[in-house]
């Protein structure tokens, strides 16, 4: 129910962003915000899906630090399924960051600071469930895999920091001129909308991977 | 390609993608259930 409600909600806010971006935007171009403008339908998903994977990310850093504390299955569980949701959603940022990139500058990738320790947070969270993967003995490999969610953390910051460093294709928060009410309500909008989609999707994954843990310990009894 | 093109292609991805995994979710739950379902048969059979 609450993961309808979650999903119902995001998808109607997803429709008023797209309205949004539509519709109002384009009428609100001055001299500053003009190339703001001109790509404000990637900007508008593209910002909220970036923020969207690095909450995924903070979470699977509180939820490992709290199953390393309570030892408990239920924290391993909130950490594998946001850890999921943000290799998704970090699929999204380097696709669509892609495709603004190629729409901006005229490429599709440049190896600068922020789009490089981007990859680097990708490929940290895939090796994260390659690790789980190949530990078969699940209390070995819920406490291998908290260890792993708090260090690959390290990168969220430096993904962030990155957005101040000069001399790079990606533009930094200078380049955002947010100068109208109505370009940070849509950005806002957006961003509000796919957090609550990530927050349905993660209490689905959660209720599914209890429901999987409660059968594989029902067959293992009943193997026993 | 041009503007338009872009941006299309943008949306594209993440809808494609959401409906991709959201596809991918709802095959698990199916199985989990089909699974849930074989170990109440067993029980009763037990």
């Amino acid at each position: 129910m609450r993961t309808r409600i979650f999903i119902i909600l995001s998808a109607i806010l997803l429709l008023v962003t797209i309205a949004m971006e539509m519709l109002l935007i384009p009428s609100l171009a001055s001299a500053q915000n003009k190339d703001l403008i001109q790509y404000s339908p990637v900007f508008y998903w593209h910002i909220p899906v970036a923020w969207v994977a690095l909450f995924a990310f903070l979470c699977v850093f509180i939820a490992s630090i709290a199953y390393l504390w309570k030892r408990t299955p239920f924290w391993d569980i909130v950490a594998t399924t946001s850890a999921e949701l943000g290799v998704v959603f970090t699929t999204f940022f380097l696709l669509t960051g892609s495709i603004w990139a190629k729409f901006a500058w005229g490429t599709w990738w440049a190896w600068d600071a922020r789009l490089t320790s981007s990859l680097v947070l990708w490929i940290i969270y895939i090796a994260y469930f390659l690790l789980r993967t190949y530990i078969s003995n699940p209390e070995q490999r819920a406490r291998f895999a908290a260890v792993f969610g708090i260090l690959g953390f390290v990168d969220v910051p430096i993904v962030i920091l990155t957005l101040f460093v000069s001399n790079q294709m990606h533009p930094g928060d200078a380049a955002f001129h947010l100068d109208k009410p109505q370009m940070i309500i849509t950005l806002v909008t957006g961003v509000v909308a796919f957090t609550l989609l990530y927050l349905g999707l993660l209490f689905f994954g959660i209720h599914l991977r209890e429901d999987a843990y409660e059968v594989s310990k029902l067959k293992e009894t009943d193997g026993g | 390609m041009d503007n338009a093109g872009y941006i299309v292609t943008a949306f594209g991805v993440v809808w494609i993608g959401l409906f991709i995994y959201l596809f991918v979710l709802v095959q698990r739950e199916k199985a989990l259930r089909k699974e849930i379902a074989a170990l109440k048969e067993d029980m009763k059979k037990a």
